[in-house]
């Protein structure tokens, strides 16, 4: 076993374990935390995967600004089910039973596929991963319509947002 | 060296873990959360199908920026949502929240 398998195990066992606090805690502020353990970990695997822009931008905006977001919408919205009401449904087997379902569903169809347990190709030198993608996002052969598709909607997110949060009175 | 497997396994255990909170959690932000889960899982296959595909057209890359930039539109109505809610109904448990319900 390689250094690197050691690296992806650990990080990989740190990622599962703080999701499966995210949807098993109690308190609505410590699954915020552990979301953000959470993406940090997957950041961790983003650079194993050789993609330093994804873990830069997955550390900017999801732990920097949407994480933080959660954790806004929990302090604004915590007066109830802090105490000992029950945090799940009562058919909570059922979505366990779902959950486990689809992961063993997608690990059988996977395994069935040629290229399930191939290894990555060399990187090759002077390749310049995030330079060729910003020539590929603005790039009109290429992908720049939904790069500016996601701009539009990202407007009108914000513009969403603010109107459906506005207080009226 | 890290078979591709690897990857395509954890995400589909963190998906799995994500769809366990969209089921089973009766707060909306913490259903919010678990589609959060799901969204990673997702755009870590992204990059690994990126890494052992072809590096060259970076097609995994910018389909999980385009996920980034949804997912964050997705949080941001979502919350604002919760939070309209909330002040309207003084909940945040989805199955109180049945006003459409016959």
């Amino acid at each position: 076993m390689t250094g690197e398998q050691i690296i992806f195990l650990v990080v990989a066992l740190f990622t599962l374990g703080s999701a499966l606090m995210v949807v098993t805690t109690r308190n609505l502020i410590h699954a915020a935390l552990w979301l953000v353990s959470t993406l940090f970990g997957v950041a961790v695997i983003y650079t194993l995967l050789n993609a330093g822009f994804m873990a830069v931008v997955q550390v900017v905006v999801y732990i920097g600004a949407i994480a933080i977001l959660f954790i806004f919408a929990v302090m604004l919205t915590r007066k109830d089910l802090r105490d000992n009401t029950p945090q799940t449904n009562k058919n909570w087997w059922a979505g366990a039973l779902i959950a486990v379902l689809t992961f063993a569903g997608l690990v059988f169809t996977l395994q069935g596929w040629s290229g399930f347990s191939k290894t990555a190709p060399a990187v090759p030198s002077g390749f310049d991963a995030i330079s060729q993608l910003g020539e590929q996002l603005t790039s009109p052969n290429a992908y720049v319509l939904p790069f500016e598709v996601a701009s539009v909607l990202l407007l009108a997110a914000l513009v969403g947002a603010v109107y459906v949060a506005f207080n009226k009175k | 060296m890290i078979p591709l497997s690897w990857y395509l396994i954890l995400a589909a255990a963190l998906f799995g873990i994500g769809l366990f909170g969209v089921l089973v959690r009766r707060n909306a932000v913490a259903i919010l959360l678990g589609v959060e889960l799901m969204l990673n899982a997702v755009n870590i296959n992204l990059v690994a199908f990126w890494r052992y595909g072809d590096l060259a057209t970076m097609a995994g890359q910018v389909f999980a920026t385009i996920v980034f930039a949804v997912a964050a539109a997705e949080v941001s109505v979502g919350l604002a949502l919760v939070i309209s809610v909330y002040r309207r109904r003084n909940t945040v448990v989805a199955d109180e929240l049945d006003l459409l319900k016959w």
